[in-house]
């Protein structure tokens, strides 16, 4: 290590359910590379000074959504965010708003319901053999590039939760669905395959869902990859609502 | 004590391939169970890093015959022809379905699937998704799989064995990392789809997760790995991460320059003639070596390495085609393209070999499938052309799916007692070396010393007596791995243990590959030897097949299936 080696204080949220009551801050001191990232610094731990620290990564490419942590109080996809914005010292955490499993490990299993919970499949109205008859001769859906436009943004999220870390509600109100949820049940509601969108805005007319947003806007600050969920939360409650007004005035529901 | 759940079948990896199958079985047998059972979720599987493509024909100028014989001849001819004909002729069938279950495939204005070039591709029949295909395909196939109420989910389980009875398998013994509780996860037919195994080498596209456990798995239990000296190095990769710069950009129209900003695919011959930068990846990555020893390589603050220059496409061009290479470029290494070329240069990308399959996806073990990266069929030969492997996955992952659940419902549970026994001498093992501070070896170290002895013995170019030596020392390692040293004793999300067993897979599969590269003395296709420049159909044209015994692999060979495309010289 030469003379000039920058060096960093890492402070690292532990915690083994087996041995601890709470979580405790842990100490590292380590020498920094230009161009880390955050997830850099924290497998450097790993390497050579302490193996039993535990967290999720993979992709390091900002893509598998794995490596969600807080970082000095902000929800942060650590594979992404350049050491060299912060000092010289550095606090990582596991996300806010999910219970610790172990160190910066958090369990997700709650959002898997949620996000299973809006029914992110295309769903179409008519029997599979039926249908088939608008495809075209490739076997495709047509759907034309403004198609395709409306609803891909919403599509590009990651599940990296940032945002169930950020959100007021979900802090407040843990079964709320939250924001991934919520983008992912109106990217299908506004694709122009899906036909499932009357299905999907009952279960959004429900309790913790979109009408739950107190649109403080967290979500979108956050997103490593400017899905803008508070946007889909937004035109999903519009949604909601149109459904539920038809509903009122055509007793089948409307189209 | 071990937990036992019984299931028709088990399907150990959650990407591409793994949710392919569990589709197709859950689809075909509403009435059965199956298990998918993955180390992490599957939305962060390794399918999500793919960039560029699927190819499957998608135009009226395109057919079977050309897309098979552009495999074949990408292959360099180790391709298996009957299982390349039925791969070209199920992909369009497949990447429609993805269409019809979600995947926001790129359009033409006039609402069809629209396609892009690619390399030793001859026309545009690679599907794309922006430049995040395998993301966009990975997720619709999650989230379709979600409505099958009988696919059963073991998220972040770890398969260390897989169980036998009489010599057919049955199941898997499961750690569950979150609890550190061991499983017998039962079913009458097993498949593996958990990819390969880019992590044995230093510089490589591929994420953490990768370290070849399927191959492991299949190989400790007697099954041969094929031809797993060949391995793919992609072009663009960027310098010091790996990270991946997709081939689209350069079938998107994107250079590669070298110091002097020349096209040296264009100035030089190197075998891909007016293909250019469309020339396959094997040849390309030859080819900027090649220029770094010409002297002509960009040696800078981000070491020796070629330029890819997008410029000349313009913004609106990136944004709608490639945002996510800008994205990258802008975040790992502080460029834009836009204005900036970007620095890159070859990085292990994709392992043509795997488990020895066949064309209905199954091993010599009854019971037991692969399919995706982790299976070796062969489309891919000695070289994959991008863009098939995606469409692989699919291909293959529901042909693994359909032909494990019938199998599954002819044959017998196998004896509970017996599987049963099996788990908890697996979980006493896994058990033992959990925290095992005996040991003398740091698992850091020696996965240092393998990514470095195999960078060395089996990169773009080979040499005899590196790969000897390589295969020597990868000997040595595979020895030193029995003796780690573990501080980690809690049973709660011990990703240490992780470690140390995927290290141990890691460094079985890399002496498979450093001994089978050391004996095949030709050129062909990515295993390009200094020593022996030609490819030797004489003596060669056979696939790779490797046994495990205590003393390292024994090789043997496995015909080729040739059919109507005889072997020529392979030249664009």
């Amino acid at each position: 290590m030469s003379e000039s080696q920058k060096m960093m204080r890492v402070e690292i949220t532990r915690f083994d359910p087996d041995k601890d009551e709470v979580p405790k801050i842990q100490q590292y001191q380590i020498p920094v590379e230009p161009g880390w990232k955050v997830l850099d610094a924290v497998n450097y731990i790993k390497d050579h000074i302490d193996p039993s620290v535990a967290y999720r990564w993979s992709c390091r490419m900002a893509v598998c959504g794995s490596c969600g942590m807080m970082v000095d109080g902000e929800p942060k996809l650590t594979c992404k965010t350049a050491l060299s914005d912060y000092g010289d010292a550095i606090r990582i955490e596991p996300l806010a708003n999910f219970p610790i499993v172990r160190d910066l490990v958090v369990d997700i299993d709650g959002f898997m319901d949620k996000f299973r919970s809006v029914k992110p499949w295309i769903v179409r109205a008519k029997e599979r053999a039926q249908d088939m008859e608008e495809l075209n001769s490739r076997g495709t859906y047509s759907q034309t590039p403004a198609q395709l436009d409306a609803f891909r943004q919403f599509s590009m999220c990651i599940n990296c939760l940032l945002c169930y870390a950020a959100c007021p509600v979900v802090a407040n109100e843990p079964e709320f669905i939250g924001p991934a949820a919520i983008a992912l049940g109106h990217r299908y509601n506004i694709d122009s395959r899906d036909e499932g969108s009357r299905e999907r805005n009952a279960i959004f007319r429900g309790e913790g869902t979109v009408f739950s947003c107190s649109f403080a806007n967290e979500c979108s600050e956050v997103c490593p990859k400017n899905v803008d969920p508070a946007a889909a939360v937004n035109q999903a409650k519009l949604g909601a609502v149109i459904d539920w007004a038809k509903g009122l005035i055509l007793p089948k529901g409307g189209a | 004590m071990v937990h036992v759940s019984r299931h028709d079948i088990v399907i150990v990896g959650g990407g591409g391939a793994g949710l392919r199958a569990a589709i197709a079985a859950a689809e075909a047998h509403p009435d059965a169970s199956i298990a998918l059972v993955s180390k992490v979720y599957p939305m962060r599987s390794h399918t999500v890093s793919a960039e560029g493509g699927a190819a499957a024909v998608a135009r009226d100028d395109d057919n079977f015959e050309l897309h098979g014989f552009d495999t074949v001849k990408g292959s360099d001819f180790l391709g298996d022809q009957d299982v390349i004909e039925y791969f070209v002729e199920e992909a369009p069938k497949e990447l429609a379905l993805l269409e019809n279950w979600g995947c926001p495939w790129s359009r033409n204005d006039d609402g069809t699937v629209a396609t892009r070039a690619f390399g030793g591709m001859t026309i545009k029949r690679t599907w794309y998704a922006s430049d995040k295909v395998g993301f966009h395909m990975l997720h619709a196939l999650f989230q379709h799989s979600m409505r099958f109420d009988n696919i059963v989910r073991y998220d972040e389980f770890f398969v260390t064995k897989l169980l036998t009875d009489n010599g057919a398998c049955k199941g898997v013994a499961a750690l569950e990392i979150r609890t550190g509780e061991f499983h017998a996860i039962l079913g009458r037919a097993v498949i593996l789809a958990t990819g390969g195994g880019g992590k044995i080498f230093p510089f490589t596209t591929n994420g953490a997760i990768k370290t070849g456990d399927g191959m492991a798995l299949a190989y400790r239990e007697g099954v041969a790995l094929k031809d797993m000296e060949f391995v793919q190095y992609h072009p663009t990769g960027l310098p010091g991460t790996g990270i991946l710069i997709t081939e689209a950009s350069r079938g998107e129209g994107g250079y590669l320059r070298n110091k002097d900003g020349a096209r040296f695919l264009v100035d030089y011959d190197y075998g891909v003639g007016n293909k250019a930068e469309l020339g396959p990846r094997d040849m390309i990555s030859r080819a900027i070596i090649q220029e770094f020893e010409a002297g002509r390589g960009i040696d800078d603050r981000h070491g020796l390495h070629a330029a890819l220059d997008l410029t000349h496409l313009g913004e609106a061009h990136i944004m709608s085609k490639l945002p996510f290479v800008r994205e990258l470029a802008k975040i790992y290494i502080g460029v834009d393209p836009v204005y900036e070329q970007i620095p890159i240069r070859p990085v292990v990308h994709y392992m043509m070999g795997g488990v020895d399959t066949n064309i209905r996806a199954e091993t010599e073990m009854p019971g037991l499938y692969a399919a995706g990266e982790v299976a070796c069929g062969s489309i891919n030969g000695a070289n994959r052309l991008g863009s098939n492997s995606l469409t692989e996955c699919l291909v293959f992952g529901a042909a693994a799916g359909l032909n494990s659940i019938d199998y599954a419902r002819g044959t017998d549970d196998g004896d509970e007692a017996r599987l049963r026994g099996q788990a908890e001498a697996e979980a006493a093992r896994v058990g033992a070396l959990r925290g095992s501070a005996r040991g003398k070896e740091k698992i850091a170290d020696l996965r240092v010393a393998m990514n470095d002895t195999m960078e060395t013995g089996c990169g773009v170019y080979r040499k005899q007596d590196s790969m000897q030596a390589t295969a020597r020392e990868m000997r040595s390692i595979r020895q030193r791995v029995a003796d780690l040293h573990l501080k980690d004793s809690s049973k709660v999300f011990n990703t240490e243990l992780v470690a140390a067993l995927e290290l141990v897979n890691m460094v079985e599969v890399a002496e498979v590959l450093a001994v089978s590269a050391a004996h095949r003395t030709e050129s062909r296709g990515a295993h390009t030897c200094r020593d022996f420049p030609k490819r030797d159909d004489q003596n060669f044209l056979y696939h790779t097949i490797a046994h495990r015994t205590d003393d390292g692999p024994r090789l043997g060979k496995k015909e080729v299936k040739l059919g109507h495309w005889e072997p020529q010289e392979r030249k664009y």
